[in-house]
């Protein structure tokens, strides 16, 4: 899947269901704190991955993951 | 012992999304029943329900405390913050006092059902997300309500079949009268969807008559051939009499007695013994006499042995003296795990305006029936106390009596 194909889908369902303002999102903002994501919202975090990339992440996936850039490279590694 | 007041009262009903609407209805005497056709493509026997469409809750609360909210749960979030209102108690009286939460609520049939689907399609347990499980236990509605709002009082659902709402108004009245608490939000809610209710229509309680869905509910009457389930959100403030003069709060009415019983009998069929017991103790409790109740609200719910049995409860406690009777179900419908504390809320719009609301579709009382003082069209009479009667599956009973402020 394209770079940019994955990051307008990743910021579209952090808009859309996680409810983050558009204008947070860019890719050096903390994920954790941007998202203001707390350990129930990372369960979400997976749910949604899976449902719009087929993928299933769990905990240890996301260690080392501090900024949004690092989530898309997350994404886009897991996926190639 | 300390007196135990109502300052405010909410309602999400299928006769009336709050108080304003609902007191039309009642006066008016409207059936909020529909034939739902989901139920049908279920195989539902019977396809009649109450019905009132689900608040969309997304400007009101955050993504978290949504997610973890199942139908039930918006239903009483809606008559919560109602009843909260009226009473004139905001976020940061909520914040500075000791203010608890007791809730009927006896399913979570939807939330269990979807979650169980995710897993088995998944494979895999953390898909479900993790508002599943606040969505799916009994205890959803008081576990978000005292997060959502912040409470630092009791907290815990109480469970008793269709008496569940009217219970849960109990035990905060004890608990307000003994001194434990001063402010309880209580009531009871209930699923409407087509999931709830499956096992219950397999009993073949409810009623079929689904050529005329508004006359389908019919307490009392000799063509009654069952019940109509239903659903929605009723809270209530109780408060220590002291609290609600100290913060100058509205007050609605005094809870002078709550009365229960078990019937130590039948999982389902209900007895005369049970039910009168309660209503007697809850008269005893309240240092009444029958003949003071100026207003039954009944239980009866339009099946043919439960209502026969109620009538004969009624005129074992009434005598020839009945006040007026009549069963709000007749329009509601059965909002079973609400219905014990909608019905009190009923029964404070009537007695707030003056007037009794009918027992609609009451043609012909049967024989028990007509030994009671049944009201089918909106009379107008002042009253200045109620019992409203609820009970449940295990045989258990509650009967709740308010004197007017």
């Amino acid at each position: 899947m394209d770079k940019d194909v994955i990051i307008k889908k990743i910021n579209h369902f952090l808009i859309d269901e996680f409810e983050v303002d558009s204008d947070e999102l860019s890719p050096d903002a903390n994920l954790k704190e941007t998202l203001e994501l707390d350990s129930l919202d990372f369960v979400d975090l997976v749910v949604a991955i899976e449902s719009n990339f087929g993928v299933k992440l769990d905990g240890e996936d996301f260690v080392g993951v501090k900024t949004l850039q690092d989530f898309y490279d997350l994404i886009e590694e897991r996926l190639s | 012992m300390g007196r135990v007041v109502i300052t405010g009262m909410g309602i999400y009903s299928c006769i009336g999304r709050n108080l304003e609407e609902v007191k039309k209805s009642l006066k008016e005497g409207t059936s909020g029943i529909i034939f739902d056709e989901k139920r049908k493509v279920m195989g539902y026997r019977s396809c009649l329900t109450g019905m009132v469409e689900e608040p969309n809750l997304k400007d009101k609360l955050s993504r978290r405390e949504r997610i973890s909210l199942g139908e039930e749960g918006n239903y009483a979030y809606v008559a919560t913050t109602e009843a909260l209102e009226n009473a004139k108690i905001d976020q940061k009286y909520l914040d500075d006092h000791i203010v608890g939460i007791l809730y009927g609520n006896d399913s979570t049939a939807k939330s269990v059902m979807e979650s169980v689907d995710k897993i088995r399609e998944k494979h895999d347990t953390t898909l479900v997300g993790s508002g599943a499980i606040f969505k799916a236990m009994n205890s959803t509605i008081t576990m978000n309500l005292a997060t959502i709002f912040k409470l630092k009082g009791i907290n815990f659902t109480i469970s008793a079949a269709c008496a569940s709402g009217s219970h849960a108004v109990g035990m905060a009245y004890l608990l307000i009268k003994n001194g434990l608490q001063d402010c309880i939000i209580c009531g009871g809610a209930q699923e409407i969807n087509e999931i709830a209710m499956g096992s219950f229509d397999g009993l073949g309680v409810f009623s079929v008559n689904h050529n005329d869905p508004t006359k389908a509910c019919r307490p009392f009457d000799r063509d009654r051939d069952g019940l109509v389930p239903s659903g929605g959100g009723a809270t209530l403030i109780l408060e220590s009499y002291e609290s609600a003069v100290k913060r100058g709060a509205p007050i609605l009415g005094e809870v002078m007695g709550y009365g229960f019983s078990s019937n130590g009998e039948h999982i389902s069929t209900p007895n005369v013994d049970g039910p009168s017991r309660s209503m007697e103790m809850a008269l005893e409790q309240a240092g009444l006499q029958a003949m003071d109740v100026d207003y039954v609200n009944a239980h009866a719910t339009s099946t043919p042995v439960g209502d026969a049995n109620e009538a004969k409860a009624i005129y074992n406690v009434f005598g020839s003296h009945c006040p007026p009777v009549s069963s709000t179900k007749s329009m509601t419908g059965h909002e079973c795990w609400m219905a014990g504390a909608s019905e009190i809320i009923y029964s404070m719009i009537m007695m707030q305006n003056s007037f009794v609301a009918p027992n609609i579709n009451l043609e012909n009382p049967d024989t028990n029936a007509s030994k009671l003082n049944l009201v089918n069209k909106t009379l107008s009479k002042k009253i200045d106390v109620f019992l409203s009667n609820s009970f449940g599956f295990g045989g258990t009973n509650s009967s709740i009596i308010v004197k007017k402020a």
